[in-house]
């Protein structure tokens, strides 16, 4: 794991801009999956330009949070405010259409169809902007080359790549990726947030799930960590110890985020 | 002499019973919805034609340009209200409320029209007639029609899901209703598409039923809805071009049954239609094979 002292490499390492609104607000957020309370009263705040990472272990609540954000699951409580407006109500097709794309856990391709028709998918319901299908194969000079296959004759990076793709033709505002890293190798995982620096730089905002700390902390410029349902820590990669993030992450005692290195006894 | 008649029949009649599938087979593979309402709407379908007909005078044949767009809206309308209602609660659900739909269409026609059947009378020399083939084989122009509409209807279809916008939805829907909607996609107006494409091809099925044999308010159920299923379950669950070989496998097995005794002719199409349930429950085309 690196030090997160010097993480911070992203952009948006200064200061957070408390000047302007946040283009993303999320206040006591409560959801239930059944009996479940698998999000316990969550509140964040995404500026416009940020790299906002939420990291916590398996089962922590980060893609219910997500998912939440995106509409596909309805809170139980709480707000979801998208550049000023209450779009807690608002169905996932909407918020998409708005500028609010996820790419899902998994990826989620479609399977019967071609690498493009998936793309063409993307772009269905895309708002005007600098993406267009043209620019994702200039990106990714393969995937053209590759168009007419179907996606399940793709590598693991490969699939995550056009999931991001056909996020990226809809011309998000901001951009919600579900743990990119999920079943890749290392090489692979570096090479996907690679390209994080060129997508930033069309001017979307990217609020990320990652359970691979490490990498969370080099690309975000805040980061959230959950456990259980709750936050345990809320700061700047650049100033939290790596023995704070274990402690917050694994629920260790004195999980605030101002309290030294935690000693590791039981919760 | 007799068999190459029979073969040639059974596989005409498998282009009518492809019309009678592929409804049924869209509905089932982009909704998850086994419509057994399937057959009894064909029957209205062929009611309302006669009742086009009739009103308006116009030729027979072009009585589809009407009943077809009035069946497609239906079936948006109907998909949009009680069918995405049971679809919220169960996939479970959709089978009663279509299987309510079937009995209260069944009873209403019985109710208005009688339990006697009716034709749509042609009254075209080239629609009922027939040609020979060598000494024996007499074709009638009819199936030949009929087989003809099939194919260009499995044609358009597929070229509709594959190259429009909407096809493309309707296939990307299928896969993944989330993923569909994370990309913009309001799923329940695709499916409203799907289900406007299905009852389009529902219209067709029960007017050239109507032309081919005769409409009984009974007829949906006890043939178009059973024969549907069969060729569906043959060809292949939610394969276009398996409805068509589906009907072909089923027209041909009970022709080939009323060859050897004509009261087993129905019996022969459905042996088969175990066999293959059986033998090969993924059909004789499996839907990832097709593209
Ligand atoms: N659709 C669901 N139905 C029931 N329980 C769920 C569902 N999705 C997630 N959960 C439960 O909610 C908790 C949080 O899950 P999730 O948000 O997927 O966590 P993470 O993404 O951090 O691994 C887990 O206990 C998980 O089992
Ligand atoms: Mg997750």
């Amino acid at each position: 794991m690196t030090g997160p002292g010097n993480g911070a490499t992203g952009p948006g390492n200064g200061d957070r801009p408390d000047n302007g609104p946040p283009l993303l607000e999320v206040c006591d957020l409560v959801v239930h999956h059944g009996q479940l309370r698998a999000l316990d009263g969550i509140s964040l705040r995404v500026f416009p330009g940020e790299v906002y990472a939420i990291i916590g272990a398996n089962g922590a609540g980060k893609s219910t949070l997500l998912r939440t954000v995106a509409g596909l699951h309805r809170p139980t409580a709480g707000s979801v405010r998208f550049d000023g407006q209450e779009v807690t109500r608002l169905r996932p097709e909407l918020r998409a259409r708005q500028g609010v794309v996820m790419v899902p856990e998994g990826r989620r391709l479609f399977g019967s169809l071609s690498v493009e028709e998936n793309l063409l998918v993307g772009d269905s319901y895309a708002r005007p902007g600098p993406w267009t299908i043209e620019r994702v194969y200039e990106m990714f000079g393969w995937m053209r080359e590759r168009r007419n296959q179907l996606t399940a004759q793709l590598s693991g990076g490969e699939q995550q790549t056009v999931a991001i793709g056909r996020a990226l033709v809809a011309n998000p505002r901001v951009l919600l990726l579900d743990e990119l890293s999920l079943g890749l190798a290392p090489v692979v995982v570096q090479r996907i947030y690679g390209m994080l620096p060129q997508i930033l730089a069309t001017g979307l905002t990217v609020l990320l799930v990652e359970q691979d700390v490490s990498q969370a902390l080099r690309v975000a410029s805040h980061i959230h960590c959950l456990l259980e349902g709750r936050t345990t820590l809320e700061s700047r990669p650049a100033d939290v110890t790596a023995d704070q993030v274990e402690a917050a992450y694994f629920g260790l005692a004195g999980t605030a985020s101002a309290s030294p290195p935690g000693e590791g006894g039981e919760p | 002499m007799g068999w190459v008649n029979a073969i040639i029949q059974g596989v005409l009649t498998g282009g009518l019973y492809a019309l009678f599938a592929c409804g049924l087979s869209l509905m089932f593979g982009v909704m998850k919805v086994v419509n057994l309402a399937h057959g009894d709407l064909a029957v209205v379908a062929g009611y309302v034609a006669i009742g086009v007909i009739t009103v308006t005078h116009i030729p027979v044949l072009w009585s589809f340009l009407i009943v077809v767009p009035l069946m497609a809206l239906l079936g948006y309308v109907l998909q949009r209200t009680i069918i995405q209602g049971a679809l919220d609660r169960s996939v479970l659900i959709t089978l009663l409320v279509t299987f309510g739909l079937s009995v209260v269409i069944e009873n209403g026609l019985l109710q208005f029209f009688s339990a006697n059947s009716r034709a749509i009378g042609t009254g075209l020399s080239l629609v009922s007639g027939s040609f020979t083939l060598g000494s024996q084989i007499q074709i009638g122009y009819l199936l030949v029609v009929i087989f003809a509409v099939a194919v260009v209807v499995l044609l358009g279809l597929q070229y509709f899901l594959s190259r429009s916008r909407y096809g493309r939805l309707i296939r990307a829907v299928a896969d993944d209703r989330e993923a569909a909607q994370l990309a913009g996609a309001d799923y329940r107006h695709v499916f409203g598409i799907a289900a406007a494409l299905a009852f389009g091809t529902v219209a067709l099925a029960g007017i050239a039923y109507g032309m081919y044999s005769q409409l009984s308010p009974t007829t949906g159920t006890d043939t178009i809805l059973l024969f549907a299923f069969a060729a569906v379950v043959i060809g292949g669950l939610g394969s276009l071009w398996g409805t068509l070989l589906g009907g072909v496998v089923l027209g041909v097995a009970q022709q080939i049954g009323a060859q050897i005794n004509i009261s087993d002719e129905v019996l022969a199409g459905y042996i088969v239609f175990l066999a293959v349930l059986v033998l090969r429950p993924q059909g004789l085309i499996s839907r990832r094979a097709q593209s």
